[in-house]
């Protein structure tokens, strides 16, 4: 049963839940008490501790995708495949999350919704590739062409995303580049808060992950004892 | 050496089927040509006399859908009378059916372009037979039938084929579209070529990569 699974132990998934709550709540403080106001915008900047970690999780699930899809081809077990599937989902989710609260933040700061900026518009084509991910898979009915055909959409798709991130950038930029190489250009205690927010989430997805990894083994559990009976 | 026959082969098979049928090439051309001429009306319209604005993205806007339309075809033909089955049982590589099937589908794309361009002079008034544009219709193009020839065989593997092709392809496409309509508008305005040569060499890495992408994973689509 081992063999077939990835981290199905609900040890780990009940600390994931109170690690995730804590710094969930730690982070919340952290947002809207802890973090001074910011110079020019005011209050309005705090969404950048919600919108930045969606984004982070949404690109890192999206990399599992990817790993998941290279992992299925090479070894061929269903863990895999069951892996991209559930951290694909939850990419979707966090991709919407941080393109509205980009644009929300986006209203009052550039006075507009939206613009055709270059993480702007590599985050929405990103959504639009794993949207697409997630009906393909809606789309195949036999199980190992359907783990199959996503891999390879999982890699192609994340191939693309630098090269849509290059083309879109050559146009010019209004994003507020917060972090260089040299200089990281926010005050100390925002980026604590920062930080606490970005490892909440992480903790968060993983819950998420594991959750829905173990929904999915359940359910075919469950094909598999219809089967039996019938 | 071997493969690339065998893949010419297949391109073969391809040319025959289509001048037997010519299916294919006609709805295509007709669609770029319709393409070219519902843009017209749409931007004309508002009232701007500027059509070089709006050509370059008009260009490529029916390039694309008619190409879509195609790539449909590619393995849809080959799924419904069987001849998938009949192509997987060829003593050849799989990647030499790859790449037969995208040099066929890179041979109709360049045909129906070269038959949509002259139409698109016309209607636009503009010089097309530059050797900048034509350039950059050939990245386009290869980095198009290089994917597009890996999407069209995993959409036909799907409930709702020809629905599934546009949205798989349209989102990974994006980089070709940019940088083909904005070198498309560079060559238009008539700004030097060296303006250009960012674009040119972003179409280039899309071509290579996507090109080893598709020819490494395309085994994986059509197993089983």
């Amino acid at each position: 049963m081992n063999r077939t699974r990835f981290l199905d132990s609900s040890r780990l998934t009940s600390a994931l839940f109170w690690l995730s709550l804590v710094g969930i709540v730690t982070g919340l403080y952290a947002a809207f008490i802890y973090a001074p106001n910011e110079k020019t915008m005011g209050v309005v900047y705090r969404i950048f501790y919600f919108h930045v970690p969606s984004a982070w999780v949404a690109f890192l699930s999206f990399l599992v995708v990817f790993v998941g899809g290279i992992m299925y081809l090479r070894t061929r077990e269903r863990r895999w495949d069951t892996l991209a599937l559930s951290s694909a989902e939850i990419g979707v989710v966090f991709c919407a999350i941080a393109l509205i609260t980009g644009s929300i933040w986006g209203k009052p700061a550039w006075g507009t919704w939206w613009t055709w900026e270059p993480r702007l518009t590599t985050t929405l084509v990103l959504w639009l590739i794993y949207a697409a991910y997630l009906m393909l898979r809606r789309m195949i009915e036999e199980e190992s062409q359907r783990a199959r055909v996503a891999a390879v959409f999982g890699i192609v798709g994340f191939v693309d995303v630098p090269i849509v991130f290059m083309s879109i950038r050559w146009w010019r930029t209004v994003h507020p580049i917060v972090f260089t190489i040299d200089e990281i250009r926010i005050a100390p205690s925002m980026l604590a808060a920062l930080l606490i927010a970005l490892v909440a989430f992480t903790l968060f997805y993983l819950y998420l992950l594991i959750q829905r990894i173990s929904l999915e083994n359940v359910g075919h559990e469950l094909e598999a004892l219809k089967q039996r009976v019938a | 050496m071997d493969g690339v026959k065998k893949a010419l082969w297949i391109v073969w098979k391809d040319v025959v089927c289509e001048l037997r049928t010519k299916e294919t090439l006609s709805s295509m051309f007709v669609f770029a040509l319709l393409a070219i001429v519902i843009f017209n009306f749409a931007f004309q319209l508002r009232g701007d006399e500027r059509v070089g604005l709006i050509a370059p993205g008009v260009l490529w806007v029916a390039f694309t859908f008619a190409g879509v339309l195609g790539l449909n075809r590619s393995f849809i033909k080959e799924k419904d009378h069987g001849c998938l089955e009949g192509l997987m049982l060829c003593p050849v590589d799989r990647s030499a059916i790859y790449a037969g099937k995208a040099l066929g589908n890179l041979a109709f794309m360049l045909l129906m372009e070269a038959i949509a361009l002259p139409m698109f002079a016309v209607f636009f008034n503009l010089p097309v037979l530059m050797p900048s544009l034509l350039l950059v219709i050939l990245l386009g193009t290869v980095g198009f039938a290089g994917v597009g020839t890996l999407f069209s065989a995993i959409s036909v593997n799907t409930k709702a084929r020809e629905v599934m092709l546009p949205i798989l392809f349209f989102p990974v496409l994006i980089p070709i579209v940019i940088a083909a309509v904005k070198s498309t508008a560079q060559i238009f305005d008539g700004v030097s070529f060296d303006q250009s040569m960012p674009w040119i060499n972003l179409m280039l890495a899309f071509d290579v990569i996507f090109l080893v992408v598709s020819f490494l994973s395309f085994e994986y689509v059509v197993e089983g």
